[in-house]
């Protein structure tokens, strides 16, 4: 799919299209869903159940990632088939954390994790230090997937390797990755991962308070992840990153160091996707190496792809949608589900090239066309004035300072 | 006048096939000067050499006071050297606008352009060069849009915000009609004096109606060099170029 293509359709429609959806999303997420869950009666019609609260919470984590996803992808032009390492990476420094919370409560009532306990360990390996603290643990979970990005990013994107070859290394790292921490030599509970956590800063991970107050943090990180993102693209930079999507040769002789910018991009989205593993891993209970399958960062591929890709908020839109039909699909009938989704990808592939978001802002865009023909028709037939907006689709205004 | 681009005994090869052998070549400030020679002369490989896209095995490449033999492209851009590629390139997804912003002179840092903001007599630059390149109704439209033509004088737009001491224009003529290359030689010609312009062409009309120097390059070097006449009377250019 070429850049130029998915630019065309009237980025100023999307653009407004987008903030508006997105807005409603995060206040549904962050406001709604929490208090309809904690103030109504449980028997009452408007009361939000827990399994609902939780199936949300760990969507917005996913739409997440496909903001960080499509921002990388969409705009900088970089394709990552490795965001479940930086997200599962998030959720390992957030999971240490919640392990060293268990404290003595665990099976074997020992201060050490369990899994460790098992294996016969006496004390905590030197990394496994400083997570006893929330604050050191949150910093890790952004600082880890900045770091192995940056420093991956850094020897790929000097030595200018780009588009497919870029994607397939992605994915090899990720396959190594998931190899290591499926070790039980490497200290994070290998096949098992990281499960059982009982509290999180003091609060039972149990209480449906605590789930709501997580969802609605989720609401505000998917807002502050959008709001990044969009800032970013607004601005002179966001403009020298589309470029480089679309002629990158050119960009460098415009006197642009392009390694800092695809640096730039590539790590702030590991980052965002920390962020988002991090929310997701007490929310779901638990966070194991089979968050780092292939597969899975492939899916978040197709979630942005399915939703628009270079739309902001057809990304959130298409994990909603893809997650959600997944979790109910799979519940209702189990085995359609890969059928599900690889007939999907082949519909959108074929028949919406430009994602879920744009038929609708494409619908949009056609009744305002229609309307401005009409009113040109109008003003043509009393002769004020001749004068018809030329089709908004061709047409962006230039951004004022 | 100084010399402003000095190549001195440059060679590169691939796989055994020598692109440039021992090139020299000296271009003085503020001149206008057509480099021609037959397919696989060189030309573009020695365009690629200028602005570090491609390494030469020996030989230097001096611009002003700079060795930039073994400078990364985008400082070579900051030195001055702007390039206008064969096909032209443009930002398709920008507007006539805003590939104009992205071009212009300027710090060009990760951190700079997330907060940047145009200046009024930025506005007034970029609104200059619009006029210049006749482009001035075309401001918001999206340069994938515009036509052949339109997109080359974009493309010289673009090299023009850059504020470059030379500018290397590749094929600038290449699939234009009659009445756009007039055009295009006339904005080519306003610019010597005020740039040193370095121009690769095919299309010999077009090459004597601006040349006042020009360079034939052959199998890698330079053949001869002189006034379109001396050039066309050379016997050797005759033999291996012209034809005629």
């Amino acid at each position: 799919m070429s850049g130029a293509r998915a630019a065309s359709t009237s980025p100023r429609a999307l653009r407004n299209g987008d903030v508006g959806l997105v807005i409603l999303v995060c206040v549904c997420v962050a406001v709604f869903v929490p208090l309809f869950n904690l103030i109504p009666d449980e028997k009452s019609t408007i009361h939000v159940p827990d399994f609902l609260v939780a199936l949300v919470g760990k969507l917005t984590c996913y739409a997440m990632v496909a903001v960080a996803m499509d921002f990388v992808w969409g705009y900088a032009g970089i394709l990552s088939l490795c965001h479940g390492l930086f997200f599962a990476l998030g959720g390992y420094a957030m999971g240490m954390y919640l392990m060293r919370c268990i404290g003595t409560q665990g099976m074997y009532r020992n201060n050490l994790p369990d899994f460790m306990v098992f294996l016969d360990w006496k004390e905590l390996p030197w990394y496994w230090r400083g997570f006893d603290h929330f604050s050191f643990a949150l910093a890790m979970a952004l600082f880890v997937p900045g770091f192995v990005a940056f420093a991956f990013g850094y020897f790929a994107f000097r030595s200018r390797i780009n588009g497919v070859y870029f994607s397939i290394v992605t994915q090899a790292v990720l396959f190594a990755a998931m190899l290591l921490f499926f070790r039980n030599a490497t200290g994070f509970g290998g096949n098992n991962g990281l499960t059982d956590f009982k509290t999180i800063v003091g609060y039972a991970l149990r209480e449906p308070s605590t789930r709501a107050t997580l969802c609605g943090l989720s609401g505000v990180a998917l807002a502050a992840t959008y709001a990044i993102c969009r800032a970013i693209i607004s601005s002179r930079a966001g403009r020298v990153l589309t470029a480089m999507r679309d002629a990158q040769a050119k960009v460098r002789f415009s006197g642009y160091n392009v390694t800092s910018y695809q640096l730039f991009a590539w790590t702030l989205s590991a980052v965002l996707c920390g962020m988002a593993g991090a929310l997701y891993v007490p929310q779901v209970g638990i966070i194991n190496p089979s968050e780092m399958q292939p597969s899975n960062s492939v899916e978040m591929a197709i979630w942005v792809a399915v939703g628009g890709r270079g739309t902001l908020a057809g990304a959130i839109l298409g994990a909603f949608l893809v997650n959600g039909a997944k979790s109910w699909l799979t519940v209702a009938f189990p085995t359609a589900w890969l059928y599900v989704l690889g007939a999907l990808f082949v519909v959108v592939t074929l028949l919406l090239p430009g994602g879920i978001l744009r038929v609708f802002a494409g619908l949009g865009e056609a009744r305002r066309l229609a309307i401005g023909a009409s009113e040109a028709r109008r003003s043509d037939s009393s002769r004020v004035s001749s004068s018809r907006p030329p089709p908004p689709v061709l047409v962006r205004k230039e951004r004022e300072p | 006048m100084t010399d402003l681009l000095r190549v001195d005994k440059v060679t590169v090869s691939f796989d055994g096939f020598r692109a440039l052998n021992d090139l020299t070549l000296t271009l003085e400030s503020g001149e206008l000067r057509c480099l021609v020679g037959p397919n696989g002369a060189g030309k573009t490989t020695l365009m690629d050499v200028i602005t570090g896209k491609t390494r030469p095995d020996s030989g230097t490449v001096r611009f002003g006071e700079h060795d930039i033999t073994r400078f990364p492209e985008h400082e070579i851009v900051g030195l001055g050297i702007g390039r206008k590629f064969q096909r032209p390139t443009v930002f398709p997804g920008h507007t006539v606008f805003e590939n104009l912003e992205l071009t212009m002179h300027g710090e060009k840092g990760v951190f700079h352009t997330l907060f940047a903001r145009l200046s009024i007599g930025q506005r007034q630059a970029i609104d200059r060069i619009l006029e210049l390149i006749g482009l001035t109704a075309e401001r918001t439209r999206l340069a994938g849009l515009l036509s052949h033509g339109q997109k080359q004088w974009l493309e010289i737009g673009m090299l023009l915000m850059q504020e470059p001491k030379l500018l290397l224009v590749d094929e600038p003529v290449a699939g234009m009609a009659q009445s756009e290359i007039e055009k295009t030689a006339e904005i080519l010609a306003s610019l010597a004096g005020k740039h040193t312009v370095l121009v690769v062409e095919h299309d010999m009309d077009f090459v004597r109606s601006i040349a006042r120097t020009v360079t034939v390059l052959h199998e890698g070097s330079v053949l001869a060099e002189g006034t379109m006449q001396e050039v066309q009377a050379d016997p050797r250019v005759v033999e291996v170029y012209l034809g005629v």
